[in-house]
């Protein structure tokens, strides 16, 4: 199989796990694109997902939902390919509320993976500019992946 | 212009109950998670049921990070919101009618959030209390820690920057 081939496989796998994923379902979420630890998922404008009704602007609550999902995919795209993830902590700025109306887009990326963990940095857009939403920086477990005849 | 001592015990629980319930409910993303406050004197405990829609592996099955993460937020936001509508109430005159989000904004406005993913969290009910470590005039310190059936073992902490909800001029 060509690079590009299983690239493409593994893009089409991480979209169906993704949006199989209840939570991810429930948010609307969608992956835009992945691959090399760059993940880019959207979730539409809600009204159900409101946190100030005064302003109709989304919960910061569906942007931490978000990036953290985003950040997860990022470090499973990782070329080193870790067989599961999980968030150890993740710290989130918000810099402006979301446009109300807008859908939220976030971008993540897998920068540095260790043996055990994986480093990741995200920001949030509502697409009215190119100043972000809310940034985010954080660190997932990494779970080794299992090769067959591999003794420990 | 504080309460009087002898308001009948249970129009005081119903006060304050009915503000608690309408701070809560008005916000749809609250709702929406199914987040419910248990409340005992000034003190809130944030419940939140299980529901499949909370699933983020499931394989495990466990609650989404990032669920955990919004329940976490909410308990520490409502915990800040409380107090000043506590404060309100009992020393401020405010009514159970003027608790309502679309007249004026009660939430403070998340700076920052910082998760600590402690445990994965189980298919069941969870629950988070949160402690103001520091209110001033603009900002707030808020630290929240969430267990399910053991509280000595949290599955999930965070600790958190908000913005005051600035009182509008008019409002007296």
């Amino acid at each position: 199989m060509t690079e590009q081939s299983q690239a493409d496989r593994k893009a089409a796998f991480a979209r169906e796990f993704i949006e199989a994923i209840p939570h991810c379902r429930d948010l609307g979420m969608k992956l835009e694109t992945i691959g090399n630890g760059v993940a880019e998922i959207s979730i539409p404008y809600d009204e159900r997902f409101i946190g100030d009704p005064a302003t109709g602007v989304m919960h910061g609550g569906v942007v931490t939902a978000l990036l953290d999902s985003c950040s997860g995919a990022a470090v499973m795209s990782h070329p080193s390919s870790p067989a599961a993830t999980a968030t150890i902590d993740l710290r989130i700025d918000y810099m402006r509320p979301a446009t109300p109306g807008q859908a939220i887009t976030a971008r993540a990326e897998c920068y540095r993976v260790t043996r055990s963990v994986a480093f990741v940095h995200a920001k949030a857009f509502d697409g009215r500019s190119g100043d972000p939403v809310a940034s985010a920086a954080g660190a997932f477990t990494v779970e080794a992946p299992r090769d067959k005849g591999d003794k420990k | 212009m504080s309460r009087p001592r002898n308001e009948p015990v249970q129009q005081l629980k119903k006060r304050r109950d009915e503000a608690l319930a309408r701070l809560a409910h008005g916000v749809p993303y609250i709702r929406h998670l199914g987040v419910e406050f248990d409340r005992l004197g000034d003190e809130i405990t944030a419940r939140m049921p299980f529901n499949d829609i909370l699933i983020g592996n499931p394989f495990l099955p466990a609650l989404h990070g990032g669920v955990i993460g919004a329940f976490l937020e909410i308990a520490a936001q409502m915990e800040l919101a409380w107090s000043i509508v506590w404060e309100g109430m009992e020393v401020g005159g405010l009514e159970v009618e003027d608790v309502s989000q679309v007249n004026f904004s009660l939430m403070p406005k998340t700076i920052d959030f910082t998760v600590d993913y402690l445990r994965s969290g189980l298919p069941r009910d969870a629950y988070a209390r949160a402690r103001i470590v520091r209110k001033g005039r603009r900002y707030a310190s808020v630290m929240v820690e969430a267990w399910q059936d053991n509280r000595d073992r949290p599955f999930a902490q965070a600790t958190g920057h908000f913005l005051m909800p600035q009182p509008k001029k008019n409002d007296g």
